[in-house]
C-alpha cells in the first residue's frame, strides 16, 4: 500500500447553474482519512465523484496515486442475480484482492443472503454487499459516500473498524457523510466552508 | 484481456438467459411476427409476396432491431456499473465494444435463423432466401451498432425509448437501401455496400458510445 497519496487543489464544482464549492485543497497521505461533512446538496458527493475522475471539476486538479475503491449509493450488482454471483462477477473484474469476496462477506455478515436475489436484499445488505467488494478489491484510496446510510449500529462500528484498519496499513479514506464517524486520528473538512 | 471475457460472460448470460434486458428472444419474435402479418395484409397472391418479400423480411429486421435499443446501457449506467468500471481503468470504450459483440450475438444470428420461417411464410426460396441471409449477415451488425449507438446516445434521456426509435429508422436507411436493393439488382454489390456500412459504423460505435457515456455522467 506504499506510495498512495490524494492531493486536491483549489478545486471548485459546478452543478447546473451553481457553483458549489470554491478553493477546496487538502492532502491526504499513506495512512491518513478524512471525513468531508456537510449539509445535503453542499457537494461532498460531488467532491467525491471528481477525486474518482467521475466528474469534471471547474477549475482545479486531482492528484490521486493508487487504485481506487468507490461506494456510493448504487451498489452496481445485478439486481437479478443471486447476491453471490453479482460479488463474483466483481471477483473475476478485480482479479483477486487482499482477501477474497467470500472472506469479506464473512466479516461483513452477508454469507447467510449469498443466494438471495439483489433484488430482494434490503438497503443495508445492499450496502454491505458494496463494501464486501471494496473489501476484496485491491484498493489503497477508498472514496466512501455515506458508507453508514442503511447500516444498523453494530455494522456502522464494523464499518468504522474496517477504515481505522485500512488506514492502519497504509491506506487512504475519504468520507462523505453527514453522520459522526468514529476513528482515531480522522481529520474532517465541512464543505460549507468553501461555498461562494 | 480477463477483463474483456468476464464482461462479454456477463453481457451474454443478460442477453441469452431471460435477464431483465429482455434477452434475445423478444425481437425475433416480433420479427417473425411482422413477417407473418404481411400475408394477411395484402393477400396471398404469391407473385406479389415473392417480389416484396425481402423487402419484408428486411423491414422486420429493422424494427425488430428498435426493441432492445431502452435495455442495452440504461440500467448499467443508474445502478453504477460505468462508475465501478472507470475507477478501476475499464475504458467506457472497451465496455461498448464488449456490448456490441453480445449484442450483434443476441440479435444477427437469432434473426438470421428466424428469417428461415419468415421465407416460408412468404414463399421465398432459392436465390431470394439466400440474397436475404447473405444481406442480413452483412447488415445486423449495423443495425446492432447503431442501436447501441443511439441507446448510448439517449441514455440520460426520459423519453429515451420512444426518440431511440425514432433515430433509428432514419439512420439505418442506407444499409435497408443497399441490403434490400440487392434482391432486386441481383449483384453481390449491393451486399458488399451493406457490409461496408455495418464495419464503419461497428468502427464508430464504442468510440460514440464512450463519449455519449462520458457526457451522460456528466449531466
Amino acid at each position: 500500500m506504499e506510495g498512495c497519496r490524494l492531493a486536491v487543489n483549489d478545486l471548485a464544482c459546478r452543478r447546473g447553474d451553481r457553483v458549489l464549492f470554491r478553493g477546496l485543497s487538502f492532502e491526504l497521505n499513506a495512512g491518513e482519512a478524512l471525513q468531508v461533512v456537510g449539509p445535503n446538496g453542499s457537494g461532498k458527493s460531488s467532491l467525491l465523484r471528481i477525486v474518482a475522475g467521475l466528474l469534471r471539476p471547474l477549475v482545479g486538479s486531482v492528484d490521486l496515486q493508487g487504485p481506487v475503491g468507490l461506494v456510493d449509493e448504487r451498489p452496481a450488482l445485478d439486481e437479478h442475480l443471486p447476491l453471490g454471483r453479482a460479488l463474483a462477477f466483481w471477483g473475476r473484474i478485480d482479479g483477486g484482492g487482499f482477501i477474497s469476496w467470500e472472506s469479506a462477506s464473512d466479516r461483513l455478515g452477508v454469507t447467510g443472503v449469498l443466494d438471495v436475489p439483489v433484488q430482494y436484499l434490503s438497503t443495508g445488505q445492499r450496502k454491505r454487499a458494496a463494501l464486501t467488494r471494496l473489501l476484496s478489491q485491491q484498493a489503497t484510496v477508498w472514496l466512501l459516500d455515506e458508507p453508514l446510510n442503511g447500516l444498523d449500529t453494530a455494522m456502522a462500528r464494523e464499518c468504522e473498524r474496517l477504515v481505522a484498519h485500512h488506514c492502519g496499513v497504509g491506506g487512504i479514506a475519504l468520507i462523505a457523510s453527514h453522520q459522526p464517524f468514529d476513528v482515531t486520528g480522522l481529520k474532517a473538512i465541512a464543505i460549507e466552508d468553501y461555498a461562494p | 484481456m480477463s477483463a474483456v471475457g468476464t464482461l462479454l460472460r456477463r453481457d451474454l448470460a443478460q442477453m441469452f438467459g431471460g435477464g431483465r434486458r429482455g434477452g434475445a428472444v423478444l425481437p425475433v419474435l416480433f420479427f417473425v411476427a411482422t413477417a407473418m402479418l404481411f400475408p394477411f395484409a395484402v393477400g396471398p397472391d404469391p407473385v406479389l409476396l415473392a417480389k416484396a418479400g425481402g423487402g419484408i423480411v428486411w423491414i422486420a429486421a429493422l424494427l425488430a432491431a428498435i426493441l432492445p435499443l431502452d435495455r442495452l446501457l440504461a440500467p448499467d449506467l443508474e445502478q453504477g456499473f460505468f462508475d465501478q468500471f472507470a475507477v478501476r481503468g475499464i475504458a467506457e470504450e472497451a465496455v461498448v465494444a464488449v456490448r456490441l459483440v453480445a449484442h450483434w450475438l443476441s440479435f444477427g444470428p437469432p434473426l438470421m435463423l428466424a428469417a428461415l420461417p419468415a421465407a416460408a411464410l412468404l414463399g421465398l426460396h432459392g436465390d431470394t432466401l439466400r440474397t436475404v441471409e447473405w444481406g442480413l449477415l452483412g447488415g445486423t451488425p449495423g443495425l446492432a451498432a447503431i442501436g447501441l449507438m443511439i441507446a448510448a446516445l439517449t441514455v440520460s434521456l426520459r423519453a429515451g425509448a420512444a426518440l431511440a426509435g425514432l433515430l433509428l429508422i432514419p439512420l439505418a436507411v442506407p444499409l435497408l437501401i443497399f441490403g434490400a436493393g440487392a434482391l432486386s439488382t441481383g449483384g453481390q454489390s449491393g451486399l458488399a455496400l451493406t457490409a461496408a456500412i455495418s464495419l464503419l459504423l461497428c468502427a464508430i460505435t464504442p468510440f460514440a458510445g464512450g463519449a455519449a457515456i462520458r457526457a451522460a455522467r456528466e449531466g
